[in-house]
């Protein structure tokens, strides 16, 4: 492709690119050695090797709670902001009517804020309410956050669909609904899928906005931010955090396939 | 039976109606609550005093004016280090990667899947007084005490940032870079143009944009940081952000607190409509 018949600079950056690969992974490689080290410092040489750590993962409740919130609140924040993109997406792609770049700006704009700014405007708005902090309020936080991300992985994908597939369902019969439901959902489906993990996986590593919205009930980002002043129980937490890693890395491969045959 | 116009109501509203309710509403009532007189837990109970007492403590308080602009530095220099540093990764993966292209953006978007907050522990344990790079001279026998590294300090904050935030900010500039048509690169070759001729006039014009959105989308998420400064930034490397989260926790005070947050949305907006200007990020993002 880059079949241009004449010189290339010198310039080393496939070596630029190895470099800087081996600096990412690096402090994920120390994690990973460290959760299976005796110590509860990071030291050199190791003291021993052991699995004790992860066996007592198993034994921490308020650990597995936490992590099982995140997964909740992921879910939940995933699934609404999903539903919001695809809304958003098929209204600003099969639709002209006042206030569409708007409808559009509106769904992209949370991406424009910082979190520390978000977490005070969803403080704020559930005090006043009056609704008490608890996972609800995280997921419905997480949920705003996410909506940019499904709004454009939708629109990229949705934009690449012909409009004449609908008419075509629709000379046949079909309401507009059930031309959307029946024909367009099953073609993006893969689409669908891909949002929704990235929404996911959003949620679950967010800690910004979550510090806000927490009630008595931590998601375990938060959980494991709150643990981190007691450095004997570093070890535990980090070899929770080590599986809950292989978990997203999973979920954020499985996405990244799933987009790439898109294109 | 549902025709297409009747189905547009059905599309809008439940959009429209979640993001007023938790999106719009709540930016509004940061802003009602910075315009209120008194301090502290002000609950919406509590009469509400018209006053613009908070913006006056603000502008009048100069170690927040310096953290803020501090703030805006840290994000800017964090933000400029990213773009520069991913941009001859997105070259690479681009132009030279060729057929393992995919994979080898896959190899670099791994380390972005990691937790953030781990990814921002693994350089505490390696950088700390008791930490990894340390017990390692110590035993190798080239120090006899723990040099002070650089974590706690305005540095590591940055240090740590543009390490979390490179795999991304390659992503922009790659995509940017793929739509670069390659007929246009073999025409200035064609006109003599040579290697680095080609690079300057040619390719970063036209990757230009990718590089702003980059930017920005690293800059934004930055200038409001508190979590990654409390951890690696001990007490000289806070932020603004840390502040503003101060006063919604230990020592509460929502109205001052609102009017720093406030603050920081507008200074926030008006760097992004300045971007959005420089750059058409509507043609960028299609």
């Amino acid at each position: 492709m880059t079949a241009i018949g004449v010189g290339r600079t010198r310039v080393p950056l496939r070596t630029f690119y190895v470099g800087m690969l081996v600096l990412l992974y690096l402090p994920i490689a120390v994690l990973f050695i460290f959760s299976f080290g005796t110590g509860t410092t990071l030291s050199f040489p190791l003291s021993g090797l052991t699995l004790d750590w992860y066996a007592e993962v198993l034994d921490n409740g308020a650990m597995i709670d936490a992590a099982r919130n995140s997964l909740v609140v992921g879910v939940a924040a995933a699934t609404t902001a999903t539903a919001i993109g695809c809304l958003v997406a098929v209204a600003v792609l099969r639709f002209r009517f006042r206030g569409r770049g708007l409808l559009l700006a509106l769904a992209g704009l949370p991406l424009v804020v910082p979190f520390v700014v978000m977490g005070v405007a969803f403080f704020l708005l559930f005090v006043t309410v009056d609704l008490p902090r608890s996972l609800v309020t995280v997921a419905i936080g997480h949920s705003v956050i996410g909506v940019p991300y499904a709004t454009l992985i939708v629109l990229a994908r949705l934009s690449g669909l012909d409009p004449a597939l609908e008419d075509a369902a629709m000379d046949l019969g079909a309401t507009y609904p059930s031309a959307l439901r029946r024909v367009v959902v099953p073609l993006m489906a893969p689409t669908l899928l891909s949002a929704w993990l990235t929404c996911f996986i959003v949620s679950f590593d967010e800690i910004a906005l979550a510090i806000f919205l927490v009630g008595g009930d931590p998601t375990f980002p938060v959980f494991l931010y709150g643990q981190l002043r007691f450095a004997q129980r570093l070890p535990v937490l980090i070899a929770m955090a080590v599986l809950l890693m292989l978990g997203t890395v999973a979920l954020t491969l499985i996405a990244l396939r799933i987009r790439g045959r898109d294109d | 039976m549902l025709g297409r116009r009747g189905t547009l109501r059905f599309l809008v509203t439940p959009p429209v109606a979640w993001l007023a309710l938790f999106f719009i509403v709540p930016l509004a009532l940061i802003a009602a609550f910075s315009l209120r007189a008194g301090s502290g837990a002000v609950g919406p109970d509590e009469p509400w005093l018209a006053s613009v007492d908070q913006y006056a403590e603000l502008a009048g308080t100069p170690a927040f004016l310096r953290l803020l602009g501090l703030s805006v530095l840290v994000a800017i220099g964090v933000a400029v280090l990213a773009t520069l540093l991913a941009y001859p990764i997105a070259y690479f993966l681009a132009f030279r990667a060729g057929r393992r292209a995919s994979l080898y953006l896959t190899l670099l978007l791994v380390p972005f899947a990691v937790s953030y907050l781990l990814r921002v522990m693994a350089w505490k344990l390696m950088l700390g007084p008791e930490g990894g790079v340390n017990s390692l001279l110590s035993f190798l026998g080239l120090t006899d005490e723990p040099i002070q590294l650089l974590l706690y300090s305005r540095p590591a904050v940055i240090i740590t940032l543009v390490y979390v935030w490179i795999p991304f900010a390659a992503l922009p500039i790659y995509a940017a870079m793929q739509r670069i048509d390659r007929h246009q690169l073999e025409a200035a070759a064609d006109l003599g143009a040579g290697p680095w001729s080609r690079f300057w006039r040619v390719t970063v014009p036209l990757s230009l944009p990718g590089a702003l959105v980059t930017f920005f989308m690293v800059f934004i998420p930055t200038v409001g940081e508190y979590v990654t400064p409390a951890l690696v930034g001990g007490t000289d490397g806070i932020m603004y952000g840390n502040i503003i989260q101060g006063f919604f926790t230990r020592s509460a005070n929502w109205p001052l607190g609102s009017a720093m947050a406030m603050t920081m949305l507008v200074l926030t907006l008006a760097v992004v409509l300045v971007g959005l200007r420089a750059v058409n990020l509507r043609r960028v993002l299609s």
